[in-house]
């Protein structure tokens, strides 16, 4: 039976992850290598690299980095943040990476989801989705949740998916931080209307957060970043409460 | 020992040599006839569609080099299928080693299932395979919107929709749908199997 996946999710920052992350105690905290090992380790599904680096050099920092994780680590891990064209992914993709996420450049040029599905093939191809409840409805912002676009959530995730995403990174920026449970009411929504893996983000604080995500908002996956770094959750004890549960986990 | 991974056209081949290299394995990556017909094992990796990869092996020859082979051949994802004798993705004929054509995932039953089959899914052995040697029920990577049914050779088998070959083997090849260079320990276990044989 296929295995419900629960993702880390990591800042990287010229190579190095970034802040907040003491999740083992290492000799060097910030590498990312290290921490990919021990999440694969400790029984992550996959991983989630984020450039948050806006230099060219730290980009080509980041290229390095891709390739000692793939060197290193064995799980498969995603890869994203300032992603702008098919020549971005197919180097992220050659150093070793399996999937690549792209959000921003995905609004401002639907095309680019075309062009990677088209080259690589779908799977490769995750669309990452930042939205918010406003005036009732969800809707997409972009630039770290700062610039609204005026694209609904369901929408954008449907055109999306025809356009050859392989699957939705959905993080709602109401949720996000505030560790009081993921957005399933929209979750859910998303699950019923696409036919691609919806990956839930924002919001998971506790295990029984995780375990409402995959019930009611029916996500095929989970991802995190604090609650993991902090070890406030070990991924060990989150999937023996979700098997629990009734909720087929890798184990 | 040499361990010869075929280069052509599909993704993610260095994972592969990555992954051996974790088993302390030091594989060549290489498309010359020569260096793969002498090496003492060869991998066959890929991440692809199926015709455009089919035509470049063709128009290489590589196609009828691989069918060919007499040493341990491992066909991942991809290259399970183009030992097939058919697939429906881009309706091609494939190499044939295996007695089975490959179809794609049918979901109208049951729209839950998403497509592609991606993430950890659990394989379970039907007869007894040294490349399968200490594992049954374990979960492996798989992503693929494409399978091969269960058929005469397949050794293990994963459910998804329907149950389908996750190992197949006859003779000297051997071929997986899941990618056990991305997955975890269960992963390595199996390519360490393969180096064995």
């Amino acid at each position: 039976m296929l295995a419900k996946r629960i993702i880390p999710c990591l800042d990287v920052k010229d190579g190095m992850t970034v802040k907040g992350v003491n999740f083992v105690n290492f000799r060097s905290a910030g590498d990312p290598v290290e921490l990919g090992r021990a999440y694969s380790k400790a029984g992550a599904d996959e991983l989630v690299f984020l450039d948050i680096t806006a230099s060219f050099e730290g980009r080509k920092t980041f290229v390095e980095m891709v390739r000692r994780v793939a060197e290193n680590v064995n799980i498969p891990f995603t890869v994203g943040g300032g992603i702008g064209s098919v020549d971005d992914v197919g180097n992220l993709l050659n150093a070793g990476a399996d999937k690549v996420s792209i959000n921003s450049s995905a609004i401002k040029s639907p095309q680019l989801i075309s062009d990677i599905a088209g080259n690589f093939g779908c799977q490769v191809c995750v669309v990452a989705i930042d939205a918010r409840f406003d005036n009732g409805e969800w809707m997409c912002y972009v630039k770290g949740g700062r610039v609204p676009t005026g694209k609904r959530l369901y929408d954008w995730a449907y055109e999306a998916q025809e356009r050859g995403a392989g699957e939705i990174l959905f993080t709602s920026m109401d949720h996000d931080g505030v560790k009081e449970g993921f957005a399933c009411d929209a979750l859910a929504q998303l699950n019923s209307m696409l036919s691609i893996p919806v990956i839930a983000s924002g919001g998971g604080g506790t295990m029984e957060h995780f375990r409402d995500v995959f019930t009611a908002g029916k996500a095929d996956a989970a991802l995190a970043a604090s609650v993991f770094h902090f070890n406030e959750i070990k991924i060990s004890e989150l999937k023996d409460f979700l098997s629990s549960n009734n909720i087929n986990v890798r184990r | 020992m040499t361990v010869a991974i075929i280069k052509y056209n599909a993704g993610n081949i260095f994972s592969v040599l990555y992954a051996l290299k974790r088993i302390g394995v030091e594989a060549i990556v290489t498309d010359d006839f020569e260096t793969i017909r002498n090496a003492d094992k060869v991998v066959f990796p890929g991440v692809g569609e199926a015709s455009s990869a089919m035509s470049y092996l063709k128009e290489k020859g590589l196609d009828e080099l691989i069918k060919n082979l007499r040493q341990p051949v491992l066909g991942i994802c991809i290259g399970l299928q183009l030992m097939c004798r058919y697939s429906e993705e881009g309706a091609v004929k494939c190499m044939g080693i295996f007695d089975v054509d490959v179809k794609k995932f049918d979901n109208s039953g049951d729209r839950n299932k998403k497509i592609p089959h991606m993430g950890w899914n659990t394989v379970n052995s039907v007869k007894e395979n040294p490349l399968m040697k200490g594992l049954d029920g374990e979960y492996t990577y798989f992503v693929h919107s494409y399978y091969a049914p269960v058929c005469v050779n397949t050794v293990a088998e994963c459910n998804y929709i329907t149950p389908f070959s996750a190992v197949l083997c006859k003779d000297n090849f051997y071929a997986v749908q899941f990618h056990p260079e991305k997955s975890g320990d269960v992963g390595e276990r199996i390519l360490r199997n393969f180096i064995e044989l």
